[in-house]
């Protein structure tokens, strides 16, 4: 019990995070946290060891949150192949670089509910990728692992979650842009 | 190489894991390419400014609560 106790103390911060992202409410992450915990509490014994604990921990997490989107959606089917089919993001659009850096044109907490918003807009097959990978840190393999999906199939969503994002964050800073050369047209 | 050339090998340009031959086309059609060499640069501060934000932190007292309800839970199967 102690050496799980320790197992929780080191990975419930990732696994929260990674719930919010899927779940997108404080009260189902907190739910999801507690039941993946407790579902791998109960599955221990089915831990092959052939994968990092942390990589199966997160298959049940992102399986619960799932679960979770599902009921909060009554019943209706949400799986990690919903929506990828869209052509939004494959060809980049928006070709306006980025300048001054967004990031000294915003503050702290503007940019993460900018961040926020954005992220939250990309279905849920594509963001949940994009976490893992790019957030997260996790490999490829460990993603594919994690998701239960193939390998060209996480370097396909990745790189249309990274465009999309991308298009839907130069849409946002180009707003900004607009409105600040109003504002000094005035 | 074309621009469709170039994005299928975007994830492993900014993932760094490009084989070096390839290496070689990718920064040649970057220099004559404005719009790939945005995309690049674009998406790979869309990466950074991702991995630089904490978008949904986990505040000590509710890291408690959920630490004792997750272990109380275990106690109990």
């Amino acid at each position: 019990m102690q050496a799980f106790e320790k197992l929780v103390r080191q990975y419930e911060r990732q696994v929260f995070r990674i719930a919010q992202h899927i779940v997108q409410n404080r009260e189902d992450a907190e739910d999801v946290v507690q039941d993946a915990f407790l579902k791998a509490f109960e599955k221990l014994d089915q831990f092959q060891g052939n994968s990092k604990f942390y990589t199966w921990l997160v298959r049940i997490a992102v399986n619960e949150a799932l679960m979770r989107l599902r009921k909060r959606r009554t019943g209706r089917m949400v799986s990690i192949d919903e929506d990828v089919a869209t052509e939004e993001g494959s060809m980049p659009r928006d070709l306006a670089d980025w300048s001054p850096d967004p990031e000294s044109m915003y503050g702290q907490s503007e940019m993460a509910d900018i961040l926020r918003k954005t992220i939250q807009g990309l279905p849920p097959g594509f963001r949940v990728v994009f976490v893992l990978r790019d957030v997260e840190g996790l490999s490829t393999e460990e993603t594919a692992e994690s998701l239960g999906l193939s390998i060209p199939a996480v370097k396909s969503r990745l790189l249309r979650a990274r465009l999309q994002l991308r298009e839907r964050l130069a849409r946002y800073f180009k707003k900004r842009d607009s409105r600040s050369s109003q504002d000094g047209a005035k | 190489m074309t621009c469709t050339e170039f994005l299928a090998q975007l994830d492993d340009m900014l993932d760094q894991d490009v084989a070096i031959p390839l290496r070689a086309d990718l920064q040649e059609h970057l220099r004559c390419c404005e719009h790939c060499e945005i995309t690049l640069n674009t998406t790979r501060k869309t990466i950074q400014i991702y991995r630089s934000h904490e978008l949904y932190e986990l505040p000590d007292s509710l890291r408690e609560r959920l630490h004792t309800a997750i272990m109380a839970k275990c106690r109990k199967c």
